[in-house]
């Protein structure tokens, strides 16, 4: 208890440290979120917690980088992006299309086998090397200034992009053709089937669609964190946790989730050594699936309904 | 069913067995058998991939030049991916089976101290690419290393700290041996040269964004900071420090003596200060200087055959290829006799520094070996005293 | 139950087989690699009845065998010299647990008996796995995979983070294992043949064990909990307690192999608690068709034997990831559930 007390009165002192935290978490945060709405994407359609999930983002801005020595920043970007798709499309046609009714188990453990493959290729590809894209305004040291509060320009890019993904994603499967089949595999794969969906499609669909937001989420971000052939993992688990955090399958919950789990961690280094900031995530993750398996946003009976 | 399967599962394990010995190659006994245990991939491989680069291009020279004794040298690497349990098999590997001359490597401290009595018991001699003082301290017979101490370098940035009147620092750290054993040297070395380290923080070795960090640092008014790790979190230290507004000197470790570290952080790299060999600034080193042409040779060769730029850590491999070399050249081909020739080498000029050997220092580099630098427009230079 | 002493009679011979193949051609250097991929076999049949029979899957069994090897490790490296007047030390070297000896470079150590612990690694894995065990085995699929993962991360954090443990380099100078009198676990060159008997011998009891319990009770409970759980339950079978029990004996079997592993190889560093080496035990399983305990033995003793000896070179985690797949895709009873006859008649059909 005096601990808090203590933290609170060194907010009050020091305001403008407590917004730094904020801002670095809130950038985090939103990348998180990012991850936790491509987990999302793919499990409400298929049932799967795809574990490459972090790979995306990594293919995503190594590509951008490469792509970038050719191009002008942006068209690097979007072309990265429809690669990435290509990508997802493909690994969802090769490696699931085909089985017929495949345990859970099974399926975790291909998506292992190919978070491994896909980041030894890029290994293989792009070297141990740590890269990143340019700034996409000002430089290393440019900062804005809110009230004694500088941030890098980047993240109010990060911010900006990652909130325009959300609201499209969810006009996306309000108003949109594809979008609403896609809702209705996610509600229930059988009836959407008899409706005369192609459900088999609407997966495919998925993948592109975690794939898409994935790689533009790791172009933004690569200014600030680099990018490495194995940056995928980390991010992976804590998208996961974002994800259950919110509730699996929620994606608005999702953003909120990984707000907090993004800030939290940011405050933690205020009151524990930073070796430790990793552990956060971990523990919340397993004090969620021990105590609140249905997230904080979810309802226990709707929880006991859906297979995973 | 079971049946077959266990009948499958003995003619495996027996191809096994057997497989194996048709593919282990003809020993010819014409060779020097040069072992190379590097974390090529893996988390260290910024280490150990230049390691085994500079190994090739060493061995492909002295072979295209003859050899040794007209024996030409066999380099056999293998890949520890940083994993000690690997560097163990392939340590007992290279000395029992392949009965190597002598072991180049490992690339990391942790795997040096598993197979430094391995080493010892096998009467192999080791020079490895690790920096922990624990490799040569306590001094085994047959274990050799080369690039410079830790506390080399630590007493080269206290003494500019103190020439700039620093006396408040916040050290930060990453989670490797090399991040662990800067820490306890800067802790260590700190009341020697008047210098109170306020906040000391360790953070992941894959840590992205350090903003929090440095903030913390802030908020402790720091008058420079020490940043100690070989990983790319030494750019993004830098980048976040100047983002939030911390202006203050940043020194780092040699671990920085990466280009690709100063392209990574872009203009925040600017005005870093660290100790480092003299290879990065082999330009800027007066035409006079001993190791300027050892120095210049050994970046043009590997420049022009990896088209990447020449890192300390290569530089590492070189020396302690060429020691060997030179050990051999002297005292021919006697195991005992080359070991005894490297204990007594006395002035080897090698890209780290001028190599003293004697029985009680098997490392054999001194505080001059490290020249302190900065960043200036995106290269490496010579700190103006 | 005759048909289990047969299975292992064989076992046996093709150990003894192994090792007289190679002593034969003068090469028993061979037995350094094999006798480290016993003990990985360890872990590996833990997890065949844990996965394949139990139907739990675990991302954290890694962090079970380092919590062996590190306890070991550091009792048994821990210098007490400097306490040697300390009341409880001169009451543990009454005791009996305690050993003094001089290191290469003739230092001094005073430190725990192995003895002493391995007897605590094996404790600390069971308490641990009791505890993590009964909330973490409420959850299935995809919630299990994730919790068992983040239970290894904690242990690789938690090694990779505290000096005792020796943060990055983790622990050397681990001294041999004085079993008996005569017969210690070491890594020296001229013990080398009477350790992978050592092995041998604990591969061949953990096998024993795994083929009784298979063919009992317990055995059929386990398989009707692998194969639906709920209707198990509902039938009496008490599954939250077999599969708690099954997964505290495989965590002391990954621990024992763990505490016994890292004496051998005079060390232990944390890339041993790491998540890639759980997915590793996972994959093996995997290739080894789930339930299967000879399949699982088999491809334990391959990949770890070829992959220790470097023969995958720079692809090591690679080779892992694309077993992981294809076995996966084409083959999930395991490799050697696939009949060559059969596809090539179903080939010749087609055509």
């Amino acid at each position: 208890m005096p601990l808090v007390f203590c933290i609170i009165f060194d907010c009050i002192m020091n305001i403008e440290l407590f917004f730094q935290y904020v801002a670095a978490g809130v950038t985090y945060g939103f990348i998180y979120a990012i991850v936790a709405i491509g987990f999302n994407i793919i499990y409400n359609t298929t049932g799967i917690i795809n574990f490459a999930q972090g790979e995306f983002v990594m293919l995503g801005s190594m590509t951008a980088i490469t792509l970038n020595a050719f191009m002008p920043l942006s068209l690097a970007i979007v072309l990265s992006v429809l690669i990435t798709m290509l990508v997802g499309a493909v690994m969802e046609i090769l490696f699931f299309r085909w089985l017929e009714s495949p345990s859970v188990l099974r399926m975790i453990i291909i998506t292992i086998g190919l978070s491994i493959i896909i980041r030894e290729i890029a290994l293989a590809i792009w070297g141990e090397n740590v890269r990143a894209l340019p700034y996409f305004t000002g430089n290393e040291v440019s900062s804005v200034s809110f009230a004694g509060v500088h941030i890098s320009p980047q993240v109010l890019w990060v911010v900006g992009i990652c909130s325009v993904m959300v609201v499209g994603l969810q006009v996306f499967f309000k108003y949109f053709r594809y979008g609403r089949q896609m809702r209705a595999c996610a509600a229930n794969r059988e009836v959407a089937r008899l409706c005369g969906i192609n459900t088999k499609n609407m997966v495919t669909l998925s993948f592109v669609l975690s794939a898409g937001i994935g790689a533009l989420a790791g172009c933004v971000v690569s200014p600030i964190t680099y990018s490495q052939y194995n940056m995928g993992v980390p991010l992976a688990i804590k998208g996961f946790t974002v994800a259950i955090l919110g509730g699996l399958g929620n994606s608005m919950a999702a953003v909120a989730g990984g707000l907090l789990l993004g800030i939290l961690e940011s405050f933690s280094v205020w009151v524990m050594p930073s070796a430790y900031k990793d552990a956060i995530a971990i523990s919340i993750m397993l004090l969620i699936l021990f105590f609140r398996p249905a997230g904080l946003f979810g309802r226990k009976e709707e929880f006991s309904l859906k297979e995973f | 069913m079971r049946r077959g399967s266990l009948f499958l599962s003995i003619v495996l394990s027996l191809l096994m067995v057997l497989g194996v010995f048709n593919w282990s190659a003809q020993a010819s006994e014409d060779v020097i058998k040069i072992g190379a245990i590097l974390a090529v991939t893996g988390p260290a491989s910024f280490l150990g991939a230049p390691e085994a680069n500079t190994l090739k291009m060493l061995t492909d020279e002295i072979n295209s030049q003859g050899g040794l004794h007209g024996k030409k040298i066999k380099l056999i690497i293998k890949d520890s991916g940083a994993n000690p349990e690997k560097a163990i098999s392939f340590a007992k590997q290279l000395i029992e089976e392949e009965k190597v001359f002598a072991i180049i490597g490992p690339s990391t401290s942790g795997e040096t101290l598993k197979i430094k009595n391995i080493c010892e018991k096998g009467k192999t001699i080791c020079i490895s690419c690790a920096a922990a003082e624990k490799i040569v301290n306590p001094v085994a017979k047959y274990v050799f290393k080369t690039p410079q101490k830790d506390s080399f370098a630590v007493r080269k940035i206290y003494m500019q700290m103190q020439k700039m009147g620093i006396k408040k620092i916040g050290v930060v750290v990453g989670n490797t041996g090399f991040g662990k054993a800067g820490k306890a040297q800067l802790e260590k070395i700190a009341p020697e040269y008047g210098i109170e380290i306020v906040i000391s923080e360790v953070y992941d070795k894959k840590a992205t964004d350090l903003t929090a960090l440095v903030t913390k640092l802030k908020a402790k008014g720091v008058e420079a900071v020490v940043n100690w790790s070989i990983v790319p979190a030494q750019s993004i230290i830098a980048k976040n420090m100047r983002q939030i507004g911390l202006n203050v000197p940043l020194f780092q470790s040699h671990g920085f003596g990466n280009i690709k570290y100063v392209k990574a952080a872009g203009a925040a790299a600017e005005g870093i200060i660290f100790p480092a060999g003299r290879l990065l600034v082999a330009e800027e080193l007066p035409d006079d200087h001993p190791q300027k042409a050892v120095l210049m040779k050994y970046k043009r060769d590997y420049e022009s055959r990896f088209k990447e730029e020449a890192s300390t850590f290569g530089g590492h491999a070189y020396d302690a290829f060429m020691i060997l070399v030179e050990a051999i050249k002297k005292a021919g081909l006697d195991k005992e006799k080359v070991r005894d020739a490297i204990e007594n080498m006395k002035g080897f000029v090698g890209t780290g520094g001028i190599f003293n050997f004697s029985p009680e220092d098997h490392n054999g580099l001194d505080i001059d070996s490290f020249e302190m630098l900065t960043v200036k427009n995106g290269r490496f230079v010579l700190l103006e005293q | 139950m005759r048909k289990g002493y047969l299975q292992i009679g064989i076992l046996c011979l093709v150990l003894v087989l192994i090792d007289l193949v190679s002593a034969s051609f003068g090469k028993t250097y061979y037995l350094t690699q094999l006798t480290m991929s016993l003990y990985y076999s360890l872990v590996v049949l833990g997890l065949v009845l844990l996965m394949g029979y139990a139907g739990q899957i675990s991302l954290g069994h890694a962090g079970f065998f380092a919590i062996g090897g590190y306890t070991t490790a550091v009792l048994s490296t821990y210098n007490l010299m400097k306490y040697k007047d300390a009341a409880v030390v001169k009451m543990f070297s009454k005791a009996g647990l305690l050993n003094l000896r001089e290191d290469l470079y003739g230092a001094e150590i005073l430190s725990f008996h192995p003895w002493v612990g391995i007897v605590l690694s094996l404790a600390i894995a069971a308490a641990v796995a009791y505890i993590i065990g009964i909330p973490v085995l409420k959850l299935k699929g995809h919630y299990l995979a994730m919790a068992t993962l983040g239970f290894g991360i904690i242990v690789y954090r938690i090694v990779l983070g505290t000096p005792l443990f020796g943060e990055a380099d983790g622990v050397s100078d681990v001294p041999p294992f004085n079993i008996l009198p005569g017969l210690s676990i070491s890594g020296e060159m001229d013990e080398r043949r009477i350790n992978y008997y050592i092995a041998s011998f604990f591969v061949v009891v953990m096998v024993y064990i795994l083929i009784n319990l298979i063919n009992s009770r317990v055995g059929r409970a386990l398989k009707a909990i692998h194969g639906a759980e709920d209707a198990a339950e509902s039938a009496g079978v008490d599954t939250a307690n077999y599969k708690l029990k099954v997964f505290i004996l495989s965590a002391i079997v990954a621990a024992l192999a763990g505490a016994f592993l890292t004496h051998f190889n005079g060390g232990i560093g944390p890339s041993e608690a790491s998540v890639m080496k759980s997915v590793r035990y996972v994959a093996i399983v995997a290739a080894g068709g789930m339930a299967s305990v000879w399949g699982g033995l088999t491809m334990a003793m391959l990949l770890n034997f070829l992959s220790l000896r470097g023969y995958f070179g720079s692809y090591d985690d690679a080779v892992f990831g694309a077993v992981l797949i294809v076995i996966m895709l084409f083959a999930p009873e395991g490799i050697l559930r696939i009949n060559p006859l059969k596809i090539l008649r179903m080939s010749i059909k087609k055509s």
